[in-house]
């Protein structure tokens, strides 16, 4: 059984198809890659999947449960971790702090399903903080700060210091440190290494090598073809709210649906205006320039 | 069945030309929503300040009406004009709850200043216009009730004619669509900003002035009804909405009036707070409108500005804590020691307000209506029941976390300035049903003869012992409340006030642990509501105000958002100050105003730094 399973989602915002009947299936210890150009519908995908937005039709399911009644609180304790295309560390929070609050769905006190014995626990444990919830602090910390090592020096020496103190390439890690630390079963990466240069984007391929080789499951937006081609087992690529091509790196990347879609050919001829075709073609142009120098 | 119609055609014409009123209140509100995005919580000031302008055209300097509406006008607008260009314009770019809180901040200091020129009393306003009623089709109408309607049709009229076809209009128009494209279009939206304010300073002194003529009296408070009733007006027009809040204010006005003559004159003020909180919460976007707004808005529900906390050794805490239990043994004056009994009661609110305001982000000025739940239950349960004063206190903090929880669940999902508007009108709610269940509460006259506080036989009546046990219970709330933002649960709710939608993914179950913040923070308020009430011994729904409220959310951000000794800093600075400097005892809402503006202009993060 496929642990991510989507079928004929479909999502639309004031009459636009954000997503249009996407299907995608995803096995444990997959690493898969969403391409695609701005506007395509990659994060409303993402965000679909992760219950922040709800799908007009269609069902998403994980390890054979439905997902889309869940509120979007529930995701997490399934094992649905995510990073944010924009970037949402919590800014006032140290970034230890940060990291244990992806742990906060596995603290023993949020097990409870009933609100009453939920709150009761974080009461009696906020309030007496009895040994084993000393415990569980301690075990998640160095858990935490293992996570964190694998950085290198880049935030442990800043374990303390809040979150909207460090660089965009840091909030980044301390956004996938706080995911890992959820122990997730399927990991969402929303552009991991937007605003990285290209040292620290090879440091990243090799750290997100490094998660693929211990089986962690990868769901991945990125639009630095060079690291998706290198890093995903396969590759979905997607326009205008639809899958257009599927399948291994080499086989997606000489598609000529995909190299079109890039390129914006297909509009011209289908009556859309000169300035559409403009601004589609202004949005499009990192992609381009990537694509180019990178891909081909 | 003919004087009910009567009676019917009355009151519809009463609730229209208070609506009439109403309305020109909530346009203006609307306007400063629509291109400031700011709900100005002055604005009833400014519509009070139009009502005492009128008062002394016509009393003090004899003028002519028409020229009293001409003085109120340029006035008004002027008043308008400075709040904006020294209060507001220095904050641009803050988070968006900061100019909230400075216009709170102006409306104290306008208030308090109406009150020392004009005394607290009201005064009779004179009426200028023919007493005779006339009989239109078996309805009375007055010469004033034309006149308000004259005058909002006309009001209207130019409003509509100024927005629509001038290029001032347009520029407003315009920036309250998209302020960044305006901006790029050439249009000086700083201008437009000042416009707006001294367009709708100057219809809210109007209104002023025709509320004045038309009940025959000015008072200080009617400033903030004012605000309220015009918020009101606003949500249920759909906030930003100018033709919506003229409706909206047309609307409130014949709900009050119908409801005024269906349920008693007591219930007037009840109507605006219910319909204020339904609409927020049912409908945010008002009644008239279609589309639902997307709701992912920035986060910006607090005031949490960048900064760590100041360190605070525990030495220095100990230190603190040795000299204020040392202060009725050095310094036995009874004066002093009930000052300091106040700050240490209003601590304890101040604790409360700073777990749901600073750790938790959820802005709330309902604190009071808390304490009223908590000295109420106190006091019913020791008069009625006959309970000891130590178990009604504690019952009474645990009423007060349950009810008050339960009032504000429905507020859960406001987001920003939202629930802050919401939980004031909540904390009113808790008065006015004080005030009109009578069965329960003896109404407006209050309850007297609570028992002074007492701890298994001791009866505490000397200042010392109310000291004593008032800063026990306040190094009580202090260290549960430690305890609680250092754990987990602390975490946790840090984790909600930064981002809703992050903590959500990681699993935060956002109602949930709302539900803990406002619960122990009722708690919390309620208990020291309970002790409150005894140490006073007499308790009515005019103890417990939205004042005290906005005082203890001032004394928190004074302190530093989150920060708890500077919750207790906060507290004991801003009400032993006024009364150690006897000279400004008088002036102490100028003070507390000035406080507040000065700390969200200059000193964001507090004095000890937010936590």
């Amino acid at each position: 059984m496929a642990l991510l399973e989507i079928q004929r989602v479909s999502r639309a915002f004031d009459g636009v198809l954000a997503v249009n009947e996407v299907s995608l299936q995803m096995d444990a210890g997959e690493t898969v890659s969403v391409i695609g150009p701005n506007g395509a519908g990659k994060t409303t995908l993402f965000n679909l999947i992760t219950g922040l937005d709800r799908p007009d039709r269609g069902d998403i399911r994980f390890n054979g449960e439905s997902l889309i009644d869940l509120p979007p609180d529930a995701y997490a304790r399934r094992g649905i971790a995510r990073t944010f295309q924009h970037g949402r560390v919590f800014g006032n929070l140290s970034v230890l702090d940060n990291v244990l609050l992806g742990a906060h769905s596995r603290r023993r006190a949020t097990q409870a399903q009933a609100a009453w014995l939920h709150l009761a626990q974080e009461l009696f444990y906020g309030l007496f903080w009895p040994s084993s919830m000393r415990q569980e602090e301690q075990a998640l910390r160095a858990e935490a700060e293992t996570i964190l090592a694998q950085f290198g020096e880049r935030l442990l020496p800043r374990l303390h210091q809040p979150a909207y103190s460090l660089s965009y390439a840091n909030r980044r890690r301390v956004e996938i440190a706080r995911a890992l630390l959820l122990k997730p079963r399927l990991l969402l990466l929303d552009e991991p290494t937007a605003g990285m240069n290209p040292a620290e984007t090879a440091e990243m391929l090799e750290f997100l090598h490094t998660l693929k080789a211990r089986g962690q499951t990868i769901l991945l937006i990125e639009h630095k073809l060079s690291l998706v081609m290198k890093l995903s087992d396969r590759v979905i690529v997607m326009d205008e709210g639809r899958v257009i091509a599927e399948g291994a790196p080499e086989v997606v990347r000489s598609d000529p649906r995909v190299i079109e879609a890039y390129l914006g050919h297909h509009r011209t001829g289908e009556g859309d205006t000169a300035a559409d075709e403009d601004t589609a073609n202004k949005a499009r142009q990192p992609v381009v320039a990537g694509f180019s120098e990178e891909a081909i | 069945m003919e004087s009910f119609l009567r009676t019917f055609s009355d009151q519809t014409i009463n609730g229209l030309v208070i609506g009439n009123i109403y309305a020109f209140i909530a346009v203006g509100l609307a306007l400063i929503f629509g291109v400031g995005n700011l709900i100005n919580f002055a604005h009833g000031s400014v519509f009070m300040v139009g009502a005492y302008v009128g008062w002394v055209c016509m009393t003090w300097w004899n003028l002519p009406l028409a020229v009293a509406f001409v003085v109120v006008t340029l006035v008004c607008a002027l008043v308008g004009v400075a709040i904006e260009r020294f209060a507001l314009y220095p904050l641009r770019g803050a988070p968006p709850i900061a100019p909230l809180l400075a216009t709170i901040g102006v409306s104290f200091m306008i208030d308090q200043a109406v009150q020392l020129l004009f005394s607290r009393n009201p005064h009779a306003f004179p009426n200028p216009l023919i007493e005779h009623r006339f009989q239109v089709g078996g309805v009375t109408v007055g010469a004033i009730d034309l006149l308000i309607a004259g005058v909002g049709v006309a009001a209207a009229l130019t409003l509509y004619s100024f927005l629509r076809f001038t290029r001032w209009g347009w520029a407003l128009r315009a920036t309250a669509q998209d302020r960044e494209a305006a901006l790029q279009m050439g249009v000086n939206v700083n201008a437009v900003n000042r416009m707006t304010f001294a367009i709708a300073a100057a219809l809210g002194g109007i209104a002023g002035l025709l509320v004045g003529m038309y009940f025959n009296t000015v008072y200080p408070t009617m400033s903030f009804q004012a605000t309220f009733k015009g918020f009101a007006a606003v949500v249920l027009g759909g906030l930003g909405n100018v033709p919506g809040a003229v409706l909206g204010g047309l609307l409130l006005g014949l709900i009050e009036s119908y409801g005024v003559a269906i349920f008693g004159a007591t219930y007037r003020n009840l109507f605006a707070f219910i319909i204020l909180i339904a609409v927020l919460v049912w409908r945010p976007n008002g009644l008239f409108s279609l589309k639902p707004r997307v709701t992912q808005e920035p986060l910006t529900g607090t005031f949490i500005a960048k900064g760590r906390p100041v360190p605070t050794p525990k030495w220095l805490i100990a230190t603190l804590i040795g000299v204020a239990f040392v202060v009725p043994i050095l310094a036995p004056n009874p004066y002093l020691l009930q000052i300091l009994t106040n700050a240490w009661l209003l601590g304890m609110v101040a604790l409360s307000v700073t777990l749901v305001t600073g750790t938790a982000g959820q802005t709330s000025l309902g604190q009071a209506g808390f304490m009223a739940i908590g000295a109420y239950a106190s006091a019913l349960l020791v008069l009625r029941l006959g309970w000891p004063f130590e178990l009604s206190m504690i019952a009474a903090a645990f009423i007060s976390a349950i009810l008050g929880t339960l009032l504000v669940f429905p507020a859960f999902r406001l987001r920003a300035a939202y629930i802050a508007i919401a939980t004031l009108a909540i904390g009113e709610i808790v008065n006015q049903v004080i005030l009109n269940w009578e069965g329960l509460t003896q109404g407006a006259m209050g309850i007297a003869g609570l028992p002074p506080p007492s701890l298994l036989g001791w009866q505490m009546i000397r200042p010392h012992e109310i000291y004593y046990f008032s800063l026990a219970l306040l190094c009580l709330a202090a260290l549960v409340q430690w305890r609680l933002v250092r754990s987990p649960l602390g975490r946790t709710w840090r984790s909600l006030r930064e981002d809703e939608v992050a903590a959500q993914a990681f699993g935060v179950n956002l109602n949930r642990y709302k539900t803990l913040a406002f619960g122990v923070a009722a708690w919390l308020a309620g208990l020291s509501g309970a002790v409150t009430g005894h140490m006073y011994t007499y308790i009515s729904h005019e103890t417990f105000t939205n004042t005290t409220s906005i005082l203890a959310l001032t004394m928190v951000i004074l302190g530093g958002m989150g920060n708890l000794l500077g919750a207790i800093v906060g507290a004991v600075v801003l009400t032993a100050l006024p009364e150690v400097f006897r000279g400004l005892a008088d002036y102490r809402y100028l003070v507390y105003g000035l406080t507040l503006l000065l700390v969200i202009r200059f000193r964001p993060q507090g004095l000890l730094g937010t936590d």
